[in-house]
C-alpha cells in the first residue's frame, strides 16, 4: 500500500510529454527534473518533501522564428561527475548537474529534413563515460566525456533506426555473457539493442509494428518496454527474444522506471494510473517473470512522468499534464 | 513540435464556433432564413479554397493571439456582430471544448475521427448550396490526403502539441460541470471505464512465453479501472459511422442551454446588409474593420466562469 505524501509545488505545469519526470538521488537530497515546454524546471527537496531549491532552464535559441520547445530533461550519472542534458527542438545542452553552467552545446543538423519533419532530439541516457541522445532523424549520437571540464565530443553516430527515436535504456556490463548494455527505442516501435565500446556496436533488433515505444528500460539483461497501446512487453536482450507480454494499460504509456537493486519496474501511462512490478528470474527455465504489486490511480490525470525516489522503490514520484506539482507516493 | 497540426487546430475550434452559433440563433428566435444565411456565410469563408490550401501548408502553429483574431473575424463574416464580451466568451467555449476533445481521445489518430465529426455536422448546417458543400468536401479530401497515412508516432506528436497549445487553460465551463466532464477546479473528468482505444487490449492479464514463442504460463491483476473491449473501429471514410462521440454537437435541439447574445439578435433582426462570399472572404485575408454592435452586454459572474453559451 502506498500513501500520497506532500507534493513539491512546480512554477510551470509539466508538458504533455513523455518521460517528463528525471530524479537525481544524491545524499539526503532527492532532485527534479519536469519540462514545462520552453523551459524545464529543477529543483531540489528534502526527505519529507520540503522544496528547498529550485531552477530555470531554457531552450538555448537558435536560428527560427519561436521559442524552441524542450523535448526532455536528464541526469546522466557518469563515473566521475553527473551532468544535466537537455533536449529540444534545437540541439543538446549539458550543464553541471546543478544546472548552474552550461558546458556544452550541440546544434542538430536540420540538413536532411523534409518541410513536414520536426527537428529535435528526445532520449537521453548515460553509458560508462558516454551520454548518448537520440535525434528526429533515428540517429543516436555519443557524446565521449571527460573526467572534469568541458572537452566534450561527439564521438559517433549510431544508424539504426529510420524514424524518431523515443527512449534510450543503459545498464552497466554485466561480465562477459551479458554482453548487451544498451538499447534504445523509437517512434515505430522498434528496439535496438547495443553494445557499447569505443565503437557501439548493434546486436539486434526488435521490430515494432507500427506502435511508438515511447519508454524503454533494462534489467540484468532484460528489456522492458512500454508501447503506444497500453502493453509493457519483456525481452531477452542478447536474443530479442518476447518472455512476457502484460496488458498493463488503458491508453499509451509515457514513462517506465526501474529500482534495480530490487527488480521493481514502475509504469505510467495516459489512463491516470502507475502500476509497480516485480522482476524475478524463474529459478528453473531461467526465463524472466514478472508480477504485479501495486497499482495507483491518479485521478484526472495524464501522467506524464514518473520515476522511483529511492533504490528500494519504496517511494516513487508523479508528474502530469497541465499539473503545475510533483505528486509524491511512499509505501507505508 | 508538429508542423501539421494547424488544420486540425482550426477546423475543429471552428466547428464548436458553428455549433455554438447555431445554437445561440435557434434559442433567440432568429427566422430560419437569417439563420441559415449566418451559417452559410461563415462556413464558405471558413472552407474557402485558397485560405485552406494556405492552413495546409506545414507550418507552426499561429500564436494564441493571432488565432483569436481568426476566429473573431471569420465570426463576422455574416451580418450577424457579436460585441466583445459575446466574443470572448465564444472563444473560450470553443478552445475548452476542443481541449476535452483532444484530451479524451483514445488514440491519438482519433483526434482525425473528432476532425470529421465537426465536418459532417457542417455539412449538415449547410442549406441549399451545392458550392459550399463541394468546399466543405474538397476539405474533406485534403485531411485524408494530409493525415491519411501518418504514422501513430506523428500522431502522437500532433496530440502533444495541441496539447501544449491548451496547456495551464482551466476556463470553467457551465454545460461542462452541469454534465460532469470538468471539476470545480476547472480540470477535465479522465474516466477510468469504458471501451478502451481501438487496438488496446483490456488490462489485466500478463502473458509469459519460453524461447519458443509458446505461452508457459497466465496471470491476472487487478488493474483499477473497469474497461471493456473497443466494439469497432470509427470509419475514416468520406461518409461513415465514426463511432467516437468526442466532436458531435452537445448544444443539441434537447437541451436548455442558456444564452447570451439578445444584443446580437437585435442587431440581426434590424439589418439588412447582404455579404457575397468574396466579402467575407476578404475579411479573413485583410484587415477589415467594421462596426461592433454597442449594446448591453449581459455579464454572467465575474471572473473566468461562464453562465451559458
Amino acid at each position: 500500500m502506498f500513501r500520497r505524501e506532500r507534493s513539491i509545488p512546480l512554477r510551470g505545469s509539466a508538458a504533455a510529454l513523455c518521460n517528463n519526470l528525471s530524479v537525481l538521488q544524491q545524499r539526503n537530497l532527492t532532485h527534479f527534473g519536469v519540462v514545462h515546454g520552453p523551459s524545464a524546471q529543477l529543483l531540489s527537496a528534502a526527505p519529507e518533501g520540503v522544496p528547498l531549491a529550485q531552477r530555470q532552464l531554457h531552450a538555448k535559441e537558435g536560428a527560427g522564428v519561436s521559442s524552441p520547445l524542450i523535448t526532455q530533461v536528464h541526469w546522466c550519472v557518469l563515473p566521475y561527475r553527473v551532468l544535466l542534458v537537455l533536449a529540444s527542438h534545437r540541439g543538446i545542452q549539458m550543464y553541471e548537474s546543478d544546472g548552474s553552467v552550461m558546458v556544452y552545446w550541440h546544434a542538430l543538423d536540420s540538413g536532411d529534413a523534409s518541410l513536414v519533419q520536426a527537428v529535435f532530439a528526445r532520449g537521453i541516457a548515460a553509458s560508462g563515460h558516454f551520454i548518448c541522445v537520440g535525434a528526429w532523424s533515428g540517429r543516436v549520437l555519443v557524446f565521449d566525456i571527460p573526467a572534469k571540464g568541458p572537452h566534450i565530443v561527439l564521438s559517433e553516430e549510431l544508424a539504426g533506426h529510420q524514424t524518431p527515436v523515443t527512449d534510450i535504456a543503459t545498464e552497466p556490463a554485466q561480465g562477459q555473457d551479458c554482453v548487451a548494455d544498451m538499447v534504445t527505442a523509437d517512434d515505430s516501435g522498434l528496439l535496438c539493442v547495443w553494445r557499447s565500446g569505443p565503437e557501439f556496436k548493434l546486436l539486434t533488433q526488435i521490430p515494432g509494428f507500427g506502435v511508438p515505444c515511447p519508454s524503454v528500460q533494462l534489467w540484468q539483461g532484460t528489456i522492458a518496454a512500454g508501447y503506444g497501446d497500453g502493453q509493457v512487453r519483456l525481452y531477452e536482450a542478447s536474443t530479442g527474444t518476447l518472455h512476457v507480454q502484460i496488458n498493463a494499460h488503458a491508453r499509451a504509456v509515457c514513462a517506465l522506471d526501474l529500482a534495480p537493486d530490487v527488480g521493481k519496474l514502475l509504469s505510467a501511462a495516459e489512463d491516470t494510473f502507475v502500476h509497480i512490478w516485480k522482476l524475478s528470474r524463474s529459478p528453473e527455465s531461467g526465463y524472466i517473470e514478472v508480477e504485479h504489486c501495486h497499482g495507483e490511480c491518479v485521478p484526472d490525470t495524464q501522467v506524464c512522468g514518473a520515476r522511483f525516489c529511492d533504490p528500494s522503490g519504496s517511494s516513487f514520484a508523479v508528474t502530469g499534464y497541465d499539473l503545475a506539482e510533483i505528486l509524491r507516493f511512499s509505501s507505508m | 513540435m508538429s508542423v501539421r497540426t494547424l488544420p486540425l487546430l482550426f477546423l475543429n475550434l471552428g466547428g464548436e464556433m458553428l455549433y455554438i452559433l447555431d445554437q445561440r440563433l435557434r434559442a433567440q428566435n432568429i427566422p430560419g432564413d437569417k439563420a441559415r444565411k449566418v451559417l452559410n456565410d461563415i462556413i464558405s469563408t471558413m472552407f474557402n479554397r485558397k485560405f485552406m490550401e494556405e492552413l495546409f501548408k506545414p507550418q507552426e502553429l499561429y500564436s494564441k493571439k493571432a488565432l483569436r483574431t481568426v476566429y473573431d473575424r471569420l465570426a463576422h463574416a455574416s451580418i450577424m456582430r457579436l460585441n466583445q464580451a459575446s466574443m470572448d466568451k465564444l472563444y473560450d467555449l470553443m478552445t475548452m471544448a476542443f481541449k476535452y476533445q483532444v484530451l479524451l481521445c483514445p488514440r491519438p489518430r482519433d483526434v482525425l475521427l473528432v476532425t470529421f465529426n465537426h465536418l459532417d455536422a457542417i455539412r449538415g448546417f449547410i442549406q441549399d448550396s451545392p458550392t459550399i458543400l463541394q468546399q466543405v468536401d474538397e476539405t474533406f479530401r485534403q485531411l485524408t490526403e494530409t493525415y491519411g497515412r501518418l504514422s501513430a508516432g506523428e500522431f502522437q506528436m500532433i496530440r502533444q502539441t495541441l496539447l501544449s497549445f491548451f496547456q495551464d487553460l482551466h476556463i470553467r465551463v457551465s454545460i461542462f460541470l452541469k454534465d460532469r466532464v470538468q471539476n470545480s477546479n476547472g480540470r477535465f473528468v479522465l474516466p477510468v471505464s469504458g471501451p478502451v482505444p481501438w487496438g488496446t487490449e483490456v488490462p489485466g492479464l500478463i502473458r509469459m512465453f519460453n524461447r519458443k514463442g509458446e505461452e508457459v504460463r497466465k496471470a491476472e491483476f487487478k488493474h483499477g479501472g473497469n474497461y471493456v473491449a473497443a466494439p469497432k473501429e470509427g470509419s475514416f471514410e468520406l461518409y461513415g459511422d465514426r463511432v467516437l462521440k468526442l466532436g458531435t454537437n452537445m448544444y443539441s435541439v434537447n437541451r436548455p442551454v442558456e444564452t447570451h447574445m439578445s444584443g446580437a439578435s437585435k442587431n440581426l433582426a434590424s439589418q439588412t446588409q447582404t455579404s457575397s462570399i468574396n466579402q467575407a472572404r476578404r475579411v479573413i485575408l485583410r484587415s477589415y474593420q467594421h462596426p461592433s454592435y454597442s449594446g448591453p452586454a449581459e455579464e454572467r459572474g465575474a471572473g473566468s466562469d461562464h453562465g451559458g453559451v
